[in-house]
């Protein structure tokens, strides 16, 4: 299997002196659907940051798909970003004035792709994620649920070899949680690789592999338990 | 990133929030307006005035008698309107005496010492050819009228004695007159504007005139009134040329032409400091849209934007803000300059210059106002801008 991050012996100190993770290491293969499971502060956000490159740690070495972050310009990893790497947030961050398919085509305009191209290539994702029926609707008149898979198509339209989500449950209601989580089981099924950050162990429960982490380290992780089996 | 998407980026916040956009390119509008309006005002006059000036031609000449060697005043010649005559290139002259000790008044109760600014001229009767004037009720001196008590009143003679209409009588020189016509204003000749015109035989011999003349008016083709010039006072009075003043009554409309009034450069400072104000007021917005839409940044640079394009956008919005603040006092200042041009009957021109200079500043403003904004916002590092939410 191809190794898609893998974080060694990592450190990440904030302004000020606060440590928000000390030492962790960690793989994620192509293919995987990770979960990253731990309580409020204890690093899972600054971890799932410096595996999207939108950081860089203060010890040890981050590398995405063999490049190693601390030896490439800003640019270069906006590159990353806009190529390899795709985003859910808790909050989905959808533009309020655009519509879904509006919203989905930005995730291609940092590589300067035609809007005409933009948008076809948007409405073709929005089919997959189920919102087919739901391209010229604005975000504020659809429901939570139907957002985050708004949210899901844009990390997805660049087509990105990882795709990191950070409690992209955590605002939605159970049901709403449910077909997101269903969403993102398929989304791996055809390939994708997943990492989806959440402090909700029932979440967790329902991912393949589990990662907790504590206090700015790793304390369980259940590919390393059933490593042997594979 | 393409630039017709950065168009349509940067102006996605300015979208969001629409009222805020307006209220903050209010004080680049009305910088805008006022420098368009001001700079398209005296545009107008300008062209008003050189309008005027071609209307009135600028080949008239005067010749009043000036100061002898020891201050006293002197007198033309009798003879001196008929010598003007016969100089090469001219083509009319007149002329009007003042009849001294003599005073027009409405009615013969009005002390004689009130003479209201009102001259009393004794005025040939083709005077009015050469001045280029018209009456506006009745007409002017005839050779009927000229040797009887009628009299032709100025304009600003006319509202001063309260005349409205031919056929009232005044009260001139201890005897009635009745008034046979009244003058439009002529701009080359205010003197004749104060003035009560009496005929010149009539003065001579009713009211003690003594038949010299105190202004010669005098047109000649344009190419000759240097020409003209030159020889007018050695003409008019062959003894004493000396005591001969000669003036060009357009002179002082042409002058005003260079003379920019200060009220210009007044308006114009308050334009430059509305647009000042209207500067802040949008760096001041753009500082609380960065604030406001860290989550957004933070998204942008996880969807891939590098630093320079977050600059670039917020650069862009503050520019699009401001130019359609410059776009709307545009608008507004062409509006007042076509209203004022039209009540003051001045011919209506569009101000380019201004318009172009009006938009140059606002985008500028809004560029220089962006600059701090869009730097706070490109430094802002993605961990940041996404914690903030």
């Amino acid at each position: 299997m191809t190794e898609m991050i893998t974080a060694s012996q990592v450190g990440k100190v904030y302004r000020g002196g606060v440590p928000a993770l000390t030492d962790v290491s960690l793989t994620v293969r192509k293919g995987e659907l990770v979960a990253i499971v731990g309580p409020s502060g204890s690093g899972k956000s600054t971890l799932l940051h410096l595996m999207g490159t939108l950081d860089t740690p203060t010890s040890g070495t981050v590398r995405v798909l063999g490049l190693d972050l601390s030896e490439v310009s800003d640019g270069t990893l906006s590159a990353m970003r806009a190529h390899w790497i795709g985003f859910v947030f808790q909050q989905f961050f959808l533009g309020a004035t655009l519509s879904a398919v509006d919203n989905v085509a930005q995730g291609l305009v940092y590589q300067g792709v035609p809007r005409g191209r933009r948008r076809r290539r948007a409405a073709e994702v929005l089919d997959r994620v189920g919102l087919g029926h739901r391209l010229d609707h604005r975000p504020a008149r659809m429901s939570g649920g139907e957002r985050q898979r708004v949210a899901i198509a844009r990390a997805l339209v660049a087509d990105p070899a990882i795709v990191l989500a950070d409690e992209p449950t955590g605002n939605l209601d159970s049901a709403s949680g449910a077909v997101v989580l269903d969403l993102l089981h398929q989304l791996n099924r055809e390939g994708t690789t997943i990492v989806v950050i959440t402090h909700d162990t029932d979440v967790a429960d329902r991912l393949p592999r589990r990662v907790r982490i504590r206090d700015g380290a790793v304390v369980a992780d259940s590919a390393a338990v059933s490593g042997g089996a594979g | 990133m393409r630039v017709s998407d950065l168009g349509r980026e940067s102006t996605s916040g300015l979208r969001g929030r629409p009222a805020r956009a307006v209220l903050s390119l209010l004080g680049i509008a009305v910088g805008v307006t006022a420098m368009v309006a001001v700079l398209g005002i005296s545009a107008a006059s300008q062209a008003g005035l050189i309008a005027q000036i071609s209307s009135l031609g600028t080949n008239m000449l005067t010749v009043a008698p000036g100061r002898d060697l020891f201050g006293g005043q002197t007198e033309l010649p009798v003879e001196s309107v008929a010598m003007v005559s016969r100089i090469e290139g001219v083509r009319s002259v007149s002329a009007v005496g003042a009849v001294g000790g003599h005073s027009v008044r409405r009615t013969d109760k009005i002390d004689p010492d009130d003479t209201n600014g009102i001259a009393v001229l004794a005025a040939r009767l083709d005077l009015l050819d050469t001045l280029g004037g018209s009456v506006t009720a009745g007409s002017y001196l005839s050779p009927a009228t000229e040797r009887y008590p009628a009299v032709v009143l100025g304009a600003v003679a006319a509202s001063r004695l309260g005349v409205g209409s031919v056929g009232d009588q005044v009260y001139l020189g201890e005897r009635w007159f009745t008034v046979v016509g009244l003058l439009a204003p002529l701009p080359l000749a205010p003197e004749v504007d104060r003035a009560a015109l009496v005929g010149w035989p009539v003065a001579q011999t009713d009211l003690g005139f003594s038949g010299h003349p105190t202004t010669i008016y005098e047109r000649s083709a344009d190419e000759a009134v240097a020409g003209v010039r030159q020889v007018l006072a050695a003409t008019a009075n062959p003894e004493n040329p000396q005591n001969v003043a000669v003036s060009r009554p357009s002179d002082a409309l042409t002058a005003q032409l260079a003379t920019r009034s200060a009220f210009d450069q007044l308006f114009l400072g308050l334009g430059a400091v509305a647009l000042l104000v209207g500067g802040i007021g949008v760096a001041n917005t753009m500082i609380i849209s960065v604030l406001e839409r860290r989550g957004e940044i933070g998204m942008r640079r996880s969807l891939g934007a590098t630093r320079r394009h977050i600059r670039a956008q917020f650069l862009a919005e503050s520019a699009v803000l401001s130019a359609l603040g410059g776009v709307i006092g545009v608008v507004v200042g062409i509006a007042v300059c076509v209203g004022y041009s039209l009540a003051r009957g001045l011919p209506v021109t569009l101000p380019w210059t201004a318009v172009g200079a009006g938009l140059a500043a606002a985008v500028g403003t809004g560029i220089a106002a962006g600059l701090y904004p869009a730097g706070r916002a490109a430094r802002l590092s993605p961990t940041e801008a996404l914690a903030a939410v």
